[in-house]
C-alpha cells in the first residue's frame, strides 16, 4: 500500500516524461487525476490507521535493498509521518489544480512535480536511512529543475543557489548517518534498529560530533538562522506551486528529521544540545519575523515567516529535550505542537504562496509598493489573502493557532527559556497587517487598478488549503488523536 | 441544554461567516438575518443563563474546551447579548454599504464574546479572546479605502494583542505550575510559577480593558463606525477585560500582589482617563476615555473580589455606554459631526436622540437613582474596607465622571446658536434624519441605564450575591450613598457654570500613543531593518562570499593545475624526449660507433693477420719462434 502511494506518481511522471507527443490538457488533467487518486489513496490510509501499540509501525515493508551495508527498503508510517504524508498529498493536488491552466511546458511540469511528489512521499515513510538520504536528495533535483526551469527573475542562480546550499547540508547530513550507522553493533542503517540501540549513548563525544553534522544538514533544510538565506531569493524566483511545494513539503522535511531520526536516535547527546537547538529556535523566530518586517517584497516577506513559523518547531523540539521532573506532560504537548505546527505551517504557507504568485501572474511583480487598495478590483483575492494572513498569524480558529498555543505552553512548561519566542506571534501580526495595509487598503493606485479578480482555478486550491485549516482549527482532536501517541513515544525516547 | 450552549456560539460564528464569505451578495439580507440570529442567540442566552448547562470537548491534549454557565455568566451574558441585538437593529438603520461584510463580522464578534464569557478552561478562552481581537480590527477598518481606519485598526490588534501574549505565557506557567488549564484552577499552580499566571492573565485583561498604560488603542478604535465603537468598544469587548478580572479574582488573590496591582491600576485608570474624557472635544473621543475609566471600576472590583458590584457596574455600564455610542453615531450621520462644539443644542433639535442620551449622561455622571450610581458604589463599598486610599481615588474618579458627563449635557441641551449648520457636515455629509430603526434601540438602552440599578438592590442583588458566595460583603453605608450622590450632583451643576480645563495632556490621552511609538514602535521597526540588512549584506553575502571562496579556491587549484602539474608533466615529457634524442644521439655515436669501431678494429686485425698467411716457410719458422720466445718470456715472467 505504502509503495503504491510512493511510486505511482514516479510512474506517472515516467510515462509522461516518456509520451512526448502528449496534448497538453491531457499532460495537465493526468497529473491532476494522479494527485486525486494519491489524496483517495491516503485517506484510505488515515481511515485505516489505528495506532500500532508500543510506538510501532503501521503499514509496514521491508524488502532486501543493500544487505552488504545493512540497509533495506523499510518503510512504515506512524503518528509523525502519517500528518505529513497527508499533508504531502494534499499539497500537491492543489498544486496540480493551480498549474490547470499553466501553459509552460505542461507535460514536463506535471512530470516534475509527480517526481517530486513520489521523493517527498518517499521520504515521510522512509524508515532506513540511506532510503531516507535518497529521497532527501532527490527531492533537492527536482525542486532545482522546477525552480530553474519554471522560475522567473534570476531563477538560474537562486536555483544554483538553492541546490549547492542544501545539496551540502545533506552531505552533512550523509555524514552523521556515517556515524549513526558505524556506531551501531550490528551496523545497521534501519531507523527502527538504530532507535532501539540508541548507539553513541556513553560516548558523548562521537555522540556530539554525529548529532552536529546531522542537526547541520537539517538546519539548512529546514532553514534556521543563520543557515537560511538560500530561501528568500529560491522564492523569490520559483513559480508559484514550485513556492508551496518548498514551503508546504520541502522545509518539513528539516523539522521531520528532528523528531524521526536526530531525537530517538541520539537522546543523550540530545538532551546534552537541546539548549542550543532551544536557542537557536527562540533566535529563527525572532530574527525571521523581524527581517519579514521589513521586507518589502510579498513572496520574500512570506519566505521569511517560515524561517518564524519554524523556529517555533524548533523551540518545540529543544524543549522537549530538556528533561526535568514532572514536565512529561508539558514536554509531549510540544512535541505534538511541534507536528501540529508542520502540518499547519504546509497548508497555510502554501496557500499564500500560491496568491502571491497571482500578482506575479497578473503584472509581474511581487513589491507591495507597486500596490494599493486591491481589495477594490479583487475583493475574493483580498478576502482570501485576509483569511490566510490571520490564519498565519495564528489566529484562533486556523490550524496555526492549535500548534502554536501547544508549542508556547507545552515549551513554557518544561523550561522558562522559550518564553523568549512569545513575542514572535505579536511580531509575525504586525508584519502580516501592515503588508495587508499596504497591498489590499487605501485608494487603489499602481498596478492593482484594474486587477483581475481570482479565477476557479486559483480560488479552488487556495480556498481549499484554508478550509483544512479552519477545519484542523476548530476540531484539531482527529489530528491530534493521530499525532499525540508518537509524540508521547518521542519524548519517551529522548528522556532515556 | 448544552445544544443551547453550543449554539449561543455556533450560531452566530455560522451565520457570520457565511454573511462574510456571501459578501456583497448578502448585503440586502444581512440586516434582518443578522438581528434575527441575534435575537435568537438571545433567547437562548436567557435560557442557559436560568439552567445553567456546563459541557466540555475534546480539544487539545489535557486541555479541553470547556463552557459552561455559572452566576457570573448568568448576569452577564444575557446584557451582552441584548446589547448587541440593539445595536444590530441600530446598524440596520446606519450602515448602507457592504452590509454583509458588517452584519456577518458582528456575528462573528458576538459569537467570539459569547464564548469568552462562558469559556472554562485556557485554550477556549484565548481560542475567543483573539477572535474579538480580529474581528475588532476587521470592524475598525471596515472602511478600508481610508488608510487611517485601517490603520486604527491595525493599533488596535496589536495593542491588544501584545496584551494576549500574557495568556499564552501563562497557560505554558499554568502547566509548568501543574494547575491544568482549567480557569478555576489557576490558583492551583506552585511556586513562582502562580506569580506568572497572575501577572499574565493581568496583563491580558488590562490590555483588552484598555487600562493604563494601554488606554491609547482605544482612542484610535474611534475611527470605526458608531455600532462598533457602541459595541465592541464599551460593552463587550472591551468590558471582556473587565469580565476576565473578575472571573479570574480568586487567582489574582492568591498571588498576593495582583489584586493589589488591578485595584490601582483601576482605580487609576478611572482617574486619569475621567480627566483625559474632561479634556475631550469629540464627543466620541470622550465617550472612549469614559469607557476605559469607568471599567476601571470593574477592574478594581476584581482587585478587590467585589464581584457581584464589578458584574453589575459592568452590565450597567454596557447599557449606558452602548446608548451613548449609538446617540453619538446616530448625530454624525444626522449632523455629519462628532465635535462637541459644533452639537450645541443638539438634543433639543432632536429630542428622540436627546432624551435618552441625557437619561445615559445623568446614568454616566452617577446621578441618583440611576444605574451607575448604585453600581458605582457597591464596589467603592468594598473597596473602602480594603484601604482608604484607594476609596478615595475611586471617589475622584466618580466626581471626574460626573465633570465630562455633566459637560456632554449641558452642550448638547444648551441653546443652539443661530449658525448651528455652519458647524455641521464636516466630517461626512448628514443626512439630517434619525430613522426609527436608529431610535428604537436608544429608548430601550436609557430604559437599561436608568434601572439595572436593580441589579445590586434587592431582591435581585440578594439572590446575585448568595449566587456569587458574596453576602458577606461590605454593602455602601447610607452616608456613603448620599456622598457620591451629592458629589454627582453638585459636579455635574458646577460644570454648567464653570468651564472645564482642556490641559493638553489630557486632550493628547496622556502621550500613551506617542510614547508607544517612541519606546516600541520605531525601535522595532528599526531593529527589523538593521536586522534585514544584516542578513542581505553580512549573512548572504558571507554565504555568497563563501562561495566564491570556493570558486576562487577551485581556480587557483585549476590555475596550479594547469601550471604547475601539467607543465611539470610536460615538462616531463620533454624532458623524456630529450632524453630519447640524447639517447638516440648516444645510441647512434656511442654505442653503434663503439660496435662499428670494434668490427672495424677486428677487420683490421683481420688483414694484418691474413698478411702473416705468406706460403713461404722460413717466415712461418720466423713466427713460430718469435710466439715460443714471447711464450717462453711469459712463463719466466710470470713464475
Amino acid at each position: 500500500m505504502l509503495s503504491l502511494i510512493v511510486f505511482l506518481p514516479l510512474a506517472a511522471a515516467v510515462v509522461l516524461g516518456a509520451a512526448r507527443a502528449l496534448p497538453d490538457a491531457v499532460s495537465r488533467w493526468t497529473w491532476l487525476g494522479v494527485t486525486v487518486a494519491e489524496l483517495a489513496l491516503v485517506a484510505v490510509l488515515v481511515a485505516g490507521y489505528d495506532t500500532p501499540p508500543d510506538g510501532g509501525l503501521a503499514w509496514e515493508e521491508r524488502l532486501r535493498w543493500i544487505p552488504s551495508v545493512g540497509s533495506s527498503y523499510h518503510v512504515g508510517v506512524d503518528g509523525l509521518s502519517l500528518p505529513l504524508v497527508a499533508l504531502t498529498a494534499v499539497v500537491f493536488c492543489a498544486c496540480a489544480v493551480h498549474a490547470l491552466k499553466d501553459a509552460r511546458r505542461p507535460r514536463a511540469q506535471a512530470a516534475l512535480f509527480l517526481f517530486l511528489q513520489s521523493t517527498c512521499l518517499g521520504l515521510f515513510v522512509a524508515q532506513d536511512l540511506i532510503l531516507f538520504f535518497v529521497f532527501f536528495d532527490l527531492s533537492i533535483v527536482g525542486m532545482y529543475f522546477v525552480i530553474a526551469g519554471w522560475g522567473h527573475g534570476g531563477a538560474a542562480r537562486s536555483a544554483l543557489k538553492f541546490f549547492l546550499y542544501t545539496f551540502l547540508g545533506s552531505l552533512a547530513l550523509l555524514v552523521g548517518f556515517i556515524g549513526l550507522y558505524l556506531a551501531a553493533d550490528p551496523h545497521t542503517f534501519d531507523i527502527p534498529e538504530l532507535v532501539a540501540a540508541a548507539p553513541l549513548a556513553d560516548d558523548a563525544v562521537a555522540g556530539a560530533w554525529v548529532l552536529g553534522a546531522i542537526l547541520l544538514g537539517l538546519a539548512v533544510k529546514t532553514p534556521t538562522v543563520p543557515f537560511h538565506t538560500w530561501l528568500p531569493p529560491a522564492h523569490t524566483d520559483a513559480p508559484a506551486i514550485g513556492s508551496a511545494v518548498l514551503a508546504g513539503i520541502l522545509l518539513k522535511m528539516g523539522t521531520y528529521g528532528f523528531v524521526r531520526i536526530a531525537m530517538p536516535a541520539l537522546p543523550d547527546a540530545w538532551q546534552a544540545w537541546a539548549w542550543v537547538v532551544l536557542t537557536v529556535g527562540v533566535v529563527s523566530v525572532l530574527y525571521g519575523a523581524l527581517v519579514a518586517l521589513a521586507q518589502t517584497d510579498v513572496k520574500r516577506m512570506i519566505a521569511y515567516t517560515s524561517v518564524n513559523h519554524m523556529g517555533y518547531v524548533l523551540v518545540a523540539v529543544g524543549a522537549a529535550g530538556v528533561v526535568a521532573d514532572g514536565a512529561q506532560e508539558a514536554r509531549e504537548l510540544a512535541v505534538t505542537g511541534a507536528v501540529t505546527q508542520m502540518v499547519s505551517h504546509g497548508l497555510i504557507t502554501s496557500a499564500l504562496f500560491l496568491l502571491a504568485g497571482v500578482l506575479h501572474d497578473r503584472v509581474g511583480s511581487y513589491a507591495m509598493a507597486d500596490f494599493g487598495g486591491l481589495a477594490a478590483p479583487a475583493p475574493r483575492y483580498a478576502g482570501l489573502f485576509a483569511v490566510g494572513a490571520f490564519a498565519s498569524l495564528g489566529l484562533p480558529a486556523f490550524s496555526g493557532f492549535v500548534a502554536e498555543f501547544q508549542i508556547f505552553a507545552g515549551s513554557i512548561g518544561a523550561t522558562w527559556f522559550a518564553v523568549l519566542a512569545v513575542p514572535g506571534i505579536l511580531l509575525t501580526a504586525a508584519l502580516f497587517l501592515r503588508a495587508y495595509q499596504r497591498l489590499f487598503t487605501g485608494p487603489t493606485a499602481g498596478r492593482a487598478e484594474g486587477f483581475p479578480d481570482l479565477r476557479t482555478h486559483e480560488l479552488l486550491p487556495v480556498g481549499g488549503l484554508l478550509l483544512l485549516s479552519l477545519l484542523i482549527g476548530v476540531v484539531p482532536w482527529p489530528l491530534l488523536d493521530l499525532i499525540a501517541p508518537a509524540a508521547e513515544t518521542v519524548v519517551g525516547l529522548v528522556s532515556r | 441544554m448544552t445544544a443551547l450552549l453550543w449554539a449561543l456560539v455556533v450560531l452566530p460564528a455560522v451565520v457570520g461567516a457565511l454573511l462574510c464569505g456571501a459578501g456583497r451578495r448578502a448585503d440586502r439580507v444581512a440586516p434582518a438575518v443578522a438581528v434575527g440570529t441575534a435575537g435568537l442567540v438571545l433567547a437562548a442566552a436567557i435560557a442557559v443563563a436560568v439552567s445553567r448547562p456546563a459541557v466540555s470537548v475534546p480539544f487539545l491534549p489535557g486541555a479541553d474546551l470547556g463552557l459552561a454557565v455559572d452566576a457570573l455568566t448568568a448576569v452577564v451574558l444575557p446584557a451582552v447579548a441584548a446589547v448587541t441585538l440593539l445595536v444590530l437593529v441600530f446598524s440596520a438603520g446606519e450602515i448602507t454599504g457592504a452590509r454583509g461584510r458588517f452584519f456577518g463580522l458582528m456575528l462573528l464578534f458576538e459569537a467570539a464574546v459569547a464564548l469568552t464569557t462562558v469559556a472554562t478552561t485556557l485554550p477556549a478562552l484565548l481560542f475567543a479572546w483573539e477572535v474579538m481581537g480580529a474581528t475588532s480590527y476587521a470592524l475598525i477598518a471596515f472602511s478600508w479605502r481610508d488608510p487611517d481606519r485601517v490603520g486604527a485598526g491595525t493599533t488596535a490588534f496589536l495593542t491588544t494583542r501584545a496584551a494576549d501574549l500574557g495568556l499564552y505565557v501563562a497557560a505554558g506557567a499554568a502547566l509548568a505550575g501543574g494547575a491544568g488549564l482549567g480557569l478555576d484552577r489557576l490558583a492551583d499552580a506552585g511556586g513562582p510559577w502562580l506569580d506568572v499566571v497572575a501577572a499574565g492573565v493581568l496583563v491580558a485583561a488590562l490590555g483588552k480593558a484598555a487600562q493604563l498604560p494601554f488606554s491609547f488603542w482605544l482612542s484610535r478604535a474611534m475611527e470605526g463606525p458608531s455600532p462598533v465603537s457602541a459595541l465592541l468598544h464599551s460593552a463587550a469587548m472591551v468590558a471582556m477585560g473587565g469580565y476576565l478580572l473578575l472571573r479570574t479574582a480568586p487567582l489574582l488573590a492568591a498571588s498576593g500582589w495582583a489584586d493589589d496591582a488591578a485595584a490601582w491600576v483601576g482605580a487609576l485608570t478611572a482617574v486619569a482617563l475621567g480627566a483625559v474624557a474632561v479634556a475631550q472635544r469629540d464627543l466620541k473621543q470622550l465617550l472612549a476615555a469614559s469607557t476605559a475609566a469607568q471599567l476601571g471600576y470593574v477592574v478594581l472590583a476584581a482587585g478587590v473580589a467585589a464581584v457581584s458590584g464589578g458584574a453589575a457596574h459592568l452590565v450597567a455600564h454596557a447599557s449606558t455606554k452602548a446608548l451613548l455610542f449609538l446617540a453619538a453615531g446616530a448625530w454624525l450621520s444626522a449632523l455629519g459631526t462628532k465635535q462637541l462644539p459644533a452639537l450645541r443644542g443638539a438634543a433639543r433639535r432632536w429630542p428622540v436622540v436627546g432624551v435618552p442620551a441625557a437619561v445615559g449622561a445623568l446614568s454616566l455622571a452617577g446621578v441618583v437613582p440611576l444605574s451607575l450610581w448604585a453600581s458605582k458604589d457597591e464596589v467603592l463599598a468594598v473597596a473602602r474596607e480594603h484601604s482608604l486610599p484607594l476609596y478615595v481615588v475611586g471617589l475622584a474618579g466618580a466626581a471626574l465622571s460626573a465633570a465630562y458627563a455633566g459637560k456632554v449635557l449641558w452642550i448638547l441641551w444648551r441653546r443652539p446658536p443661530a449658525a448651528a449648520e455652519s458647524g455641521y457636515d464636516t466630517e461626512r455629509p448628514g443626512t439630517r434624519q434619525v430613522g426609527g430603526l436608529q431610535q428604537a434601540p436608544l429608548g430601550v438602552l436609557a430604559a437599561g441605564a436608568a434601572v439595572l440599578g436593580l441589579l445590586v438592590w434587592p431582591p435581585v442583588g440578594t439572590a446575585i450575591r448568595t449566587a456569587l458566595g458574596e453576602t458577606g460583603l461590605p454593602r455602601p453605608s447610607v452616608l456613603e450613598m448620599v456622598l457620591s450622590a451629592v458629589l454627582a450632583v453638585g459636579v455635574v451643576l458646577a460644570v454648567g457654570r464653570l468651564p472645564l480645563p482642556e490641559p493638553r495632556w489630557a486632550a493628547g490621552w496622556l502621550g500613551l500613543g506617542t510614547a508607544t511609538q517612541v519606546v516600541a514602535v520605531r525601535p522595532v521597526l528599526r531593529l527589523a531593518e538593521a536586522l534585514a540588512r544584516f542578513d542581505d549584506r553580512v549573512l548572504d553575502r558571507s554565504v555568497t562570499a563563501a562561495a566564491v571562496a570556493v570558486r576562487g579556491a577551485a581556480g587557483g587549484f585549476a590555475r596550479f593545475d594547469d601550471r604547475v602539474l601539467d607543465r611539470a608533466v610536460e615538462a616531463t615529457g620533454t624532458g623524456g624526449v630529450r632524453a630519447a634524442r640524447g639517447a638516440a644521439v648516444a645510441d647512434t655515436t656511442g654505442f653503434d660507433g663503439a660496435a662499428e669501431g670494434v668490427a672495424a678494429a677486428l677487420r683490421r686485425l683481420g688483414d694484418l693477420l691474413r698478411r702473416t698467411q705468406t706460403g713461404q716457410l722460413h717466415q712461418y719458422y720466423v713466427q713460430a719462434a718469435v710466439v715460443l720466445a714471447a711464450a717462453l718470456a711469459l712463463l719466466l715472467l710470470t713464475r
